[in-house]
């Protein structure tokens, strides 16, 4: 029996009066002002009768209005010269790289007439293997984006002024150069990895000897580098190889969803997590963590502990892997315990075990190399024999050149692809100083805080308008191409760096494979402009026109046969690194983190990612002080566990009270948002958020700039790092005080309630290769107590209404609990493909998000460290759905697909049907969230009250290119689910039947199945046995293979395949929850 | 075989050639006479453009005929090259106008029953009133005659079952006329406006037999038809300047001058008629000076709402344009033809049965073989064909997404 009871906030866990109240009322707010109908009567009411009048005479005239008997002249428009390749209303796909700060995922873009509408993975890749990030899901809308500068600036008093033309810009920069000559030139960027960048960089520093080119990362993994230099004599990352990992150990590192590669590690990690075949094996993840990440509400088993002890814990996992080196005594009887089973588990698998960390201190990383190296990982899930190369910088090379740029030792600033204004800990001093440097050009795309700062602005173009390369892993190319011309008088980094470094006619010299150097460019052809200069080194390099059509075309050149090795160790550092750990504890410790959407505030002013709930505490929009239910108790004096009414207070409204918190001598004030899980002694403070102008407080002037998504959207968390005279540090001991204030935090969780009845099903690896069968038995005892006697079938049986034949397709979907990591991907990719509207804050604030797809999150046990359940919902088209009953107008019914079809040009907006789904996935379009409607300027009147500035954002008509044409754009007043991606499913169809080939709807994909790093969702046509879905629910998974509460016989087409977890404890319970227990007492007294 | 020749002479060459007289390209009839060899033609359609820097026959048709190089056609067999002349030998032109399309005519026949319906409904009202009068008369005596005393009957103007049948009759015509009217809102059959250029579908579908597909290649490919981009015309109209053909007369009776139309085309395109060339790129925007698109006028639009696939219908239906479009190739300038209704959709579904898969012969579209039920059903003659509705056609969200 699971009776184990799944929570979503602590007034479901308590069963507080106000959990139940709201539980059983589907939209959260009264209906003004019709309610006081309700409880005064008609004929008692004041107004109302007036109102109704108005309302009345209002839409009567609206609707003549709307309908206005002229029909408008409509133009089409052809090519005057159409492109051979493009057929107007048929999408092209290109294979290119999403890239962002050292980030680079190989991807395939999808044009549809010129313009770019989707980012998919690229399947050729072997980094990514097709997976994507939220965060490149997101990228395509930052093409769009309305803040991105349109043309090359120059500073001009206060404010900027146009440069006419690039040659005028070079002039002026080339004057402003050689004004500064005997300086050095510092050349700031983030992470480079595109190899012909990297030759154009060093080519522009030959150009001006004493400059010099400093990488830094907003989020640092210096650490790791200089412990690597002194162990393996390499100022580089290795390839992780989680898939062949069996114990996996990480101390903080939130690997699925922030640290280094989380698609590459995602992919690879589900690999180790699916269940294949009668006695699986699965790897086992044991977390160590201060704060409850991603990561860490996947892992097997978790343990939380101070950030300050994350030495100690290193240290005493070396030790009993057998390192010689003295533990320090851990005080804390679970972690000791914790730290016991992960050692036993290293020690058990040999040669397959990995450790990662996500420390910036040298000393930690040095001794987790020491431990990888005792449990044998090199050359094994540690691979040396290529490097990662999406993090390069060394925080002690940024610190320099900090005091360089304050005490006025170097003549110019170059910046390219950061903004160390926001993301510096010392940000806001370093930005006065870049503005009285004597040469600042800043090559940003937008006028960040940075740029704001520099004298000269020439905008780079996106990653969308560019040619170029990365080289996330050694050996693996993967090719930039450009999917638009450029939108703006925009001209690439690299352009400016070759203009400004060779004359037009000198032949460039770059490195062959062997090393020789070769003139990659033939005499007479132009070759500072970055696009012939690229397309020029990889003819070379490549060989042949050949090749590099075919790089083009698949995105990505990659070496045959992956080469594994360890790398040569030097165990000498250990012991030193060890006497310098040292624990500075204190009562409360704060420790910085990345959001799985924002990650370190690049991508910002991206309303897709700000509304995207973070996937453990289901927040949008801000940052916030994230804190134990016992820390609570003691600094806001809320007891959230055990006191109803306190619990309710704290919950139900989205005003949290705010927190003022103290460290490294800088103060910031946060919302408490009170989470299971967290270290008692812990506060965590997500970086990336709080952007904004450093010189100037206009509301407006910030809103234009830095962007109506990103202005305004929680605190810059960036000023409490710390530098420790080697690295940066990312903890440290505060103090907090309450403040007295409250501060909204937008939750998308609990906006559906699960009204008690068991939505998910888990249990451990061996109770299911033991009796594999009992994991499911609770529900499909339910089924068979449905079934009439005598009668046999379930589907058909069990209900008074017929049964409706699905004669050719019947699209059905699979989502593997096991596999799916929570990392939202999926939510951006369905956002983008079906025209999902941003809501802001105000109105995810009222439960009106508009997202077909969610990912909900449950708590299950033990309130200082729960398990957590991540269950992807989604509308299941259900067969018997209890929506399609209720809607008066008929706008929803089914298809003779299986598909529950929601018709918005007949919805009249009863809401009925949101009301009757189980599932809790309609949602309403309150307001006109789209600028749809018939009636012009009808948002402008509820700007700023009921509609962010983040939504006029995503109305601007830049912004609105990236919409689906394929898809309705909805409009005020109707319902809206998923549908399928019905516009995916009908072109496959089309396709199918034009090439007569019926396998071609066999395994169609969804935009959210696309989207997933780890393959946790299948989708295919079920009537078709050799489809992925019936044989994953008929064949291969029988034993996990559920539909959500299909007790109530709705038929979902949405099947979930139940988590396994690799651990020791008992995942399932026979126990009785606290709550039963009291419902037997009352029964029994 | 000479079936053969006209099929392939339509497929492959119409676009530009006509048997009989010169066009973008010559006429075809009779023109191996002219070439130095019987098998000069068989080279030259495999690849004109590098005969035409050799040969001095290509030459002299390349200065006739040019710039326009003729496509190759690598694909054509000797054989259907031999057919293909047969048929433009043996070409005899036909009388004036082609065979008319079926469909056209059967259209306004309901107006004048209903009008005589109508008159028949009032006079009948009208005798049924008088009688009603009579009758009450009749009463109203035989009443007096019983001595029965009855008030004074009320006049008819004031009867309220009379007045409340008017007011019922009048209510009901005006809900039926305000919901017909507002069920036309947005609709458009019939519409034609006027376009940048009088671009006659009569002269290009119609006698010059130019296929559809030549322009709106979109039609079997994408959801969108597609016009054709100005480049496209020029492919034609380089070599076409002027307009011999019958005069084109518009509906208010005004004739069309068909030259002074090419002559908008050439301003559209940026093309020099006299030097034959493209004007030059001196504002450097990558196309010649004065080139812009041609904004035509929208006439068939579909509400946002609605999702329509051409290939869809032309490519997986088979369905002829003129299904839809009416008969495109008589019209000068193009009217809406049809309602573009959901009524008219749907009952389209309905009636159009599929290239359902047939089993043991293997004819029709092979996506059908997992349509089992309806196999079981047809052979055991449950269902005698599997219509556009059969398979979904008529569901709400194959439309509507």
């Amino acid at each position: 029996m699971n009776n184990k009871k799944y929570w979503q906030n602590f007034g479901d866990l308590t069963q507080s009066e106000r959990f139940q109240e709201d539980s059983k009322k589907e939209f959260k707010e009264e209906l003004l002002p019709l309610e006081d109908l309700d409880s005064k009567g008609l004929l008692d009411a004041k107004t109302p009768r007036r109102d109704f009048l108005k309302y009345l005479g209002f839409s009567t005239a609206a609707a003549a209005l709307a309908a206005s008997c002229e029909m408008p002249v409509r133009k089409a428009v052809p090519y005057l010269h159409r492109p051979d390749d493009l057929i107007p209303g048929v999408p092209n796909y290109y294979a290119s790289t999403y890239v962002n700060a050292g980030d680079a995922i190989s991807v395939v873009v999808k044009q549809r007439d010129g313009r770019p509408i989707k980012i998919e993975g690229n399947e050729l890749s072997t980094i990514t293997k097709g997976g994507t990030s939220a965060q490149a899901q997101a990228s395509v809308l930052d093409l769009y984006d309305p803040t991105r500068l349109r043309h090359p600036l120059q500073k001009s008093g206060s404010d900027f002024k146009e440069v006419t033309s690039f040659d005028a810009f070079d002039k002026m920069v080339g004057d402003a150069i050689a004004s500064v000559a005997g300086k050095p030139l510092v050349l700031l960027t983030s992470t480079i990895n595109s190899p012909s960048t990297l030759d154009i960089i060093t080519a522009f520093l030959a150009k001006y000897p004493g400059s010099r080119h400093v990488q830094y990362d907003a989020v640092s993994y210096s650490g790791m580098l200089l412990a690597n230099e002194a162990c393996y004599g390499k100022r580089s990352l290795p390839v992780y190889q989680f898939d062949k990992a069996k114990t996996i150990v990480s101390l903080g590192a939130d690997f699925l969803g922030t640290w280094l590669n989380p698609v590459e590690f995602s992919r690879q990690y589900a690999d180790t997590k699916r269940i294949i075949g009668e006695k699986p094996e699965l790897s086992r993840h044991i977390q160590f963590e201060s704060m409850i990440s991603m990561t860490g509400s996947n892992a097997d088993d978790r343990f939380v502990h101070k950030p300050s002890d994350t030495g100690a814990i290193a240290l005493a996992l070396l030790a009993k892997v057998g390192g010689a080196v003295t533990a320090p005594a851990i005080a804390d009887a679970k972690l000791s315990k914790g730290i016991d089973l992960a050692a036993s588990a290293l020690n058990a698998s040999k040669g397959s075990g990995l450790v990662v960390c996500s420390s910036n201190d040298v000393n930690i990383q040095i001794i987790v190399n020491a431990i990888n190296e005792a449990i044998g990982a090199g050359g094994n899930t540690i691979n040396w024999a290529a490097t990662t190369n999406s993090r390069k910088g060394i925080d002690a090379d940024m610190v320099k050149l900090v005091a360089d740029i304050n005490n006025g030792s170097i003549g110019g600033l170059l910046v390219y692809d950061c903004n160390p204004v926001f993301t510096y800990t010392d940000g806001k001093k370093l930005g006065e100083a870049i503005a009285k440097l004597p040469l600042s050009v800043s090559f940003n795309l937008t006028m960040d805080e940075t740029t704001e700062q520099c004298k000269y602005i020439l905008p780079s173009n996106h990653w969308l308008e560019s040619w170029g390369d990365a080289e996330p892993r050694s050996g693996y190319i993967s090719v930039i191409q450009p999917l638009i011309n450029p939108l703006f008088k925009t001209r690439p980094f690299q352009t400016s760096l070759l203009k400004w470094s060779t004359s037009a006619t000198a032949t460039v010299a770059a490195k062959d494979s062997t090393g020789k150097a070769v003139a990659v460019v033939a005499p007479g052809v132009p070759h500072d402009v970055y696009e012939t200069y690229h397309k020029n080194y990889w003819l070379s390099k490549l060989g042949s026109t050949d090749s590099w059509d075919k790089a083009l075309q698949d995105g990505v050149v990659e070496p045959s046969t992956p080469a594994v090795s360890a790398a040569s160790y030097n165990a000498s550092n250990v012991s030193a690194a060890a006497s310098k750990i040292v624990s500075k504890a204190g009562a409360i410790e704060v420790v910085l983190y990345q959001k799985v959407s924002i990650g370190t505030g690049a991508q910002a002013n991206n309303p897709w990612l700000q509304e995207l709930p973070d996937p453990v505490t289901k927040v949008t929009w801000d940052n916030y002080a994230m804190l134990s239910p016992d820390l609570a108790k003691k600094l806001i004096g809320i007891d959230v566990a055990h006191n109803q009414r306190e619990a309710d207070a704290y919950e139900v409204h989205p005003e949290k009270p705010v927190l003022k918190i103290t460290l490294n001598n800088k103060t910031i004030e946060l919302p408490a948002l009170i989470m299971p899980g967290m270290q008692n002694a812990t506060i965590a403070i997500a970086v990336g958020y709080g952007r904004a102008s450093i010189s100037n407080t206009d509301r407006e002037a910030n809103l234009d700039r830095i962007g109506r998504a990103a202005y305004g959207a929680g605190k810059n968390a960036y000023p409490l790092v710390s530098f420790d005279g080697s690295t940066f540090i990312y903890n440290a001991v505060a103090t907090v005080e309450k403040t007295g204030d409250t501060y909204p935090l937008a939750q998308t969780q609990v906006h559906g309630f699960t009204e008690g009845r068991p939505i998910v099903y888990e249990t451990n690896l061996a109770s299911f290769i033991a009796n594999p069968e009992a994991l499911l038995e609770e529900p499909n005892e339910e089924r068979k107590k449905l079934v009439p006697t005598g009668k046999t079938d379930y589907i058909r049986d069990a209900t008074i209404y017929p049964n409706y034949a699905k004669p050719g397709i019947k699209w059905g979907m699979s989502i593997d609990l096991n596999t799916c990591t929570g990392c939202s991907a999926c939510v951006v990719a369905c956002t983008a493909e079906n025209n999902v509207s941003v809501v802001g804050k105000t109105q995810v604030q009222r439960a009106h998000e508009m997202h077909w797809l969610r990912i909900d999150r449950y708590f299950v046990g033990d309130l200082e460290n729960p398990d957590v359940l991540f269950q992807p919902m989604l509308c299941q088209h259900c067969d018997n759905a209890p929506c399609e009953n209720v809607c008066p107008v008929a706008a929803t019914n089914h298809s003779s697909e299986g598909l529950n079809q929601m018709i918005y040009n007949r919805c009249i907006g009863t809401r009925y049907c949101a009301n009757n789904c189980p599932y809790k996935v309609r949602r309403f379009n309150w307001l006109d969230f789209t600028g749809s409607d018939s009636f012009p300027n009808n948002q402008e009147p509820i700007r700023n009250v009921d509609l962010d500035e983040a939504v006029f954002q995503m109305n601007d008509d830049l912004a609105r290119m990236v919409l689906n044409p394929d898809v309705t754009v909805r409009s005020r007043g109707v319902m809206e689910k998923c549908s399928f991606c019905v516009q995916r499913l009908q072109d496959s169809k089309l396709e199918a039947k034009k090439q007569q080939d019926p396998t071609l709807v066999r395994n169609v994909k969804t935009a959210c199945m696309q989207a997933c790093p780890t393959n946790a969702i299948s989708f295919g046509n079920v009537n078709d046995k050799d489809s992925d879905v019936y044989k994953i629910r008929n064949v291969e998974q029988t034993n996990r293979n559920f539909y959500v509460i299909e007790q109530l016989h709705t038929l979902p087409n949405v099947s979930y395949l139940a988590k396994i977890r690799n651990t020791d404890r008992k995942v399932e319970t026979d126990e009785e929850t606290q709550e039963e227990k009291l419902q037997h007492q009352k029964s029994e007294s | 075989m000479a079936q053969d020749g006209a099929a392939l002479f339509k497929a492959n060459c119409a676009n530009c050639h006509k048997p009989d007289k010169d066009y973008t390209g010559p006429a075809l009839k009779g023109v191996r006479a002219g070439e130095p060899s019987p098998d000069w033609v068989y080279k030259w359609i495999e690849n004109p453009a590098g005969m035409i820097s050799t040969d001095p026959h290509a030459k002299t048709l390349f200065a006739k005929f040019g710039p326009t190089v003729m496509t190759a056609f690598p694909q054509l067999k000797k054989e259907e090259i031999d057919a293909i002349l047969k048929y433009a030998d043996d070409y005899v032109p036909e009388g004036a106008g082609g065979a008319k399309a079926p469909g056209a005519a059967t259209e306004e026949a309901g107006g004048d029953n209903s009008l005589l319906f109508g008159i028949l409904t009032l006079v009948l009202a009208v005798i049924a009133f008088v009688l009603l009068q009579v009758n009450s008369n009749l009463r109203k005596l035989t009443d007096e005659k019983d001595g029965i005393l009855r008030g004074e009957p009320v006049p008819f103007y004031r009867n309220k079952t009379y007045l409340m049948l008017a007011v019922l009759v009048l209510f009901t015509l005006a809900g039926y006329f305000l919901v017909n009217s507002a069920i036309g809102l947005g609709r458009q059959k019939g519409y034609q406006p006027e376009q940048p250029i009088y671009y006659s579908h009569k002269v290009h579908a119609g006698v010059n037999q130019i296929s559809c597909l030549y322009c709106h290649g979109g039609a079997q490919d994408s959801k969108q038809a597609s016009i054709p981009s100005v480049n496209q015309c020029m492919n034609c109209h380089m070599a076409i300047k002027e307009y011999t053909g019958e005069p084109i007369i518009k509906e208010d009776g005004k004739e069309v001058n068909g030259t002074a139309e090419i002559q908008k085309l050439y301003s559209y395109a940026g093309w020099n008629p006299d030097k034959k060339q493209y004007n030059p790129d001196n504002n450097h925007d990558g196309i010649p000076d004065g080139a812009r698109p041609i904004e035509w006028v929208k006439i068939h639009n579909l509400p946002d709402h609605v999702y329509f696939n051409h290939s869809q219908h032309v490519k997986v239906g088979k369905q002829q344009c003129q299904t839809c479009h009416g008969n495109i190739q008589e019209m000068p300038e193009v009217h809406q033809f049809a309602e573009l209704s959901m009524g008219w959709c749907i009952n389209c579904h309905r009636e159009t049965k599929v290239d359902f898969y047939n089993k043991e012969t293997g004819e029709g579209n092979k996506f059908y073989s997992i349509y089992e039920k309806f196999h079981n059903d047809l052979k055991n003659h449950k269902m005698d064909s599997v219509t556009v509705e059969s398979i979904g056609g008529t569901e709400c969200q194959k439309c509507h997404y």
